[in-house]
């Protein structure tokens, strides 16, 4: 084992994996934390505690995230490549380790553009793939980025990294994918799908290279209550692949909500039958609260015993 | 070359508002080529400038000038007589201009007119891109002649974020995303090789994170 992470023992033991993402709150409040974290307790593997995502200030993903530990549920902190040079991110790296995090996700960081700082100037001193690279040199050779030892206490972390297999080029992606595994990711979470044809068709291309042997992927989901999330998204969000037909059912549904919830189980059905798919990773984003409905409903309570 | 665009007139008008007689100082150089610094630029401004004080009852002198290059001495020492008769030199070089003018002028205070933007080329008439970020380390060799630094709203070195749709960037749906312009670049070359390997973090000490650069050319040292 490379880490004492429970989504690593549930992967390697060929089980199904399922993390949900938490999302910190914009204020100092550990009890929003706490609140969310209930959905998760027993119900995931893993709970993706984000990183100032779409460059909002939230609170610190490695705080969140010890709160979360204390509540019971094992953290996946994301780590993005914006907001710190890497003298800060091996620093933050090693004190999330101190405080029990077992899982590090490697992000690029969305733009600060769209976030409520456009002014912040951006750091990207390292990029994504440099990072996991990073995170596996200190936790394998026992060294920071500039090769010096890490004396004893290497921070033992699964690593992971996200894909968008929806963003252009499309041929590339599975080539990005590649290089990820290569600098050392241990698990891959998708952008959501939405558009499970072309997941299936860049999960062949993933397959036919091999990919699935060496990395677990996770398919990303997203349940959503409106079809305004939906035309929101397909709209607004850049590399976002959301079919019309999605759209129009759920404009035409009588209960949005429940049918959000009904394509959402459908398309647990089916990425899991899409060969090398390892588990999911739900986004229900402002929408937490269902996390357990859906696992229980899709047949993946209770989680298995590792 | 140098591409900078010129300050608003606001701004202009205010920052010597309290000269009666300015030096309005152009450059031969660059931003004569991108029309915001040259002769044609200090003869427009100065008679925006000239009009702007008239309206407000309080003329303004002004002598215009444009030396071959404000960033060289040889060419603003000539002009240095006429700055014994003036408040202020008004620039509108670059940022290097108007900082060689402030240094081999020293008595004289010199006012910026431009906002120095970046290094670039016209990709149409009347239409500036940026293209060099001056990293110090240039990286163009394996990625195509296209620089992911200066193009890159992430600066990434090894491909394209989850942003990059139908061509174009998400933080500006009007800019191309490098990383596509790479990739189409590569394998039209047959050299998509130079996309799987993993490129190490870069050394930053040659950008601008160790302060102040200089470039010594021993050969020609008198």
């Amino acid at each position: 084992m490379k880490s004492d992470s429970r989504l690593e023992k549930v992967l390697t033991a060929g089980k199904f994996a399922v993390t949900a993402e938490l999302g910190p709150p914009q204020n100092a409040d550990p009890e929003a934390i706490k609140k969310k974290a209930q959905y998760c307790i027993g119900n995931v593997d893993g709970a993706n505690i984000t990183d100032n995502q779409t460059a909002i200030v939230r609170m610190s993903s490695i705080a969140a995230a010890a709160i979360a530990i204390s509540c019971g549920v094992e953290p996946v902190v994301q780590m993005v490549c914006r907001d710190r040079n890497r003298i800060a991110m091996q620093s933050d790296i090693l004190g999330a380790a101190a405080l029990g995090v077992k899982n590090l996700l490697c992000l690029s960081g969305d733009h600060q553009k769209f976030g409520n700082h456009p002014q912040a100037a951006n750091v990207f001193d390292i990029d994504s793939v440099q990072l996991i690279a990073m995170v596996k040199g200190m936790r394998d050779e026992k060294q920071f980025l500039s090769g010096d030892p890490i004396k004893e206490h290497e921070p033992r972390l699964f690593i992971g990294a996200v894909e968008n297999p929806f963003a252009d080029p499309f041929e590339y992606r599975v080539l990005r994918l590649a290089k990820k595994v290569e600098a050392g990711a241990d698990f891959i979470q998708t952008q959501c799908v939405f558009d499970v044809e072309k997941f299936a068709r860049w999960m062949g291309l993933v397959v036919a290279e091999g990919l699935h042997k060496k990395v677990y992927i996770l398919a990303g989901l997203t349940p959503v209550r409106s079809h305004k999330a939906l035309v929101y998204m397909k709209n607004e969000v850049a590399g976002m692949s959301i079919p019309d037909e999605l759209i129009k059912r759920m404009e035409s549904a009588g209960e949005p909500k429940e049918e959000g919830l009904k394509i959402c189980l459908e398309m647990i059905e089916q990425v899991r039958r899409i060969e090398g798919v390892a588990g999911i990773h739900l986004m229900p984003i402002g929408w937490e609260s269902i996390t357990p409905v859906i696992l229980e409903r899709a047949g993946l309570l209770p989680r298995p015993e590792v | 070359m140098i591409v900078a665009d010129r300050k608003p007139l606001e701004e202009i008008l205010n920052s010597i508002k309290d000269y009666k007689k300015i030096m309005l100082a152009g450059c031969g150089g660059c931003v004569t080529i991108c029309f915001s610094g040259g002769a044609k630029a200090v003869e427009l401004l100065a008679s925006q400038i000239k009009m702007a004080r008239k309206k407000e009852g309080r003329d303004i002198e002004i002598i215009e000038c444009t030396p071959e290059r404000q960033c060289e001495y040889e060419f603003i020492d000539e002009i240095k007589k006429d700055l014994e008769s003036v408040d202020a030199v008004l620039s509108i070089a670059c940022g290097v201009g108007v900082q060689a003018m402030s240094q081999r002028h020293p008595d004289t205070i010199t006012i910026p007119g431009l906002n120095t933007k970046f290094m670039g080329y016209p990709i149409e008439h009347a239409l500036w891109d940026e293209r060099c970020a001056g990293c110090g380390d240039c990286v163009l060799e394996w990625t195509g002649g296209i620089c992911p630094i200066a193009r890159c709203a992430k600066k990434l070195l090894n491909g394209p974020c989850g942003g990059s749709a139908n061509g174009k960037c998400e933080v500006d749906k009007d800019t191309d995303c490098a990383w596509q312009l790479i990739y189409d670049r590569l394998k039209k070359l047959g050299k998509l090789d130079n996309l799987k390997k993993i490129r190490e973090p870069k050394d930053w000490r040659t950008s601008t994170n160790a302060g102040q650069r200089r470039i010594k050319f021993e050969e020609a040292m008198l």
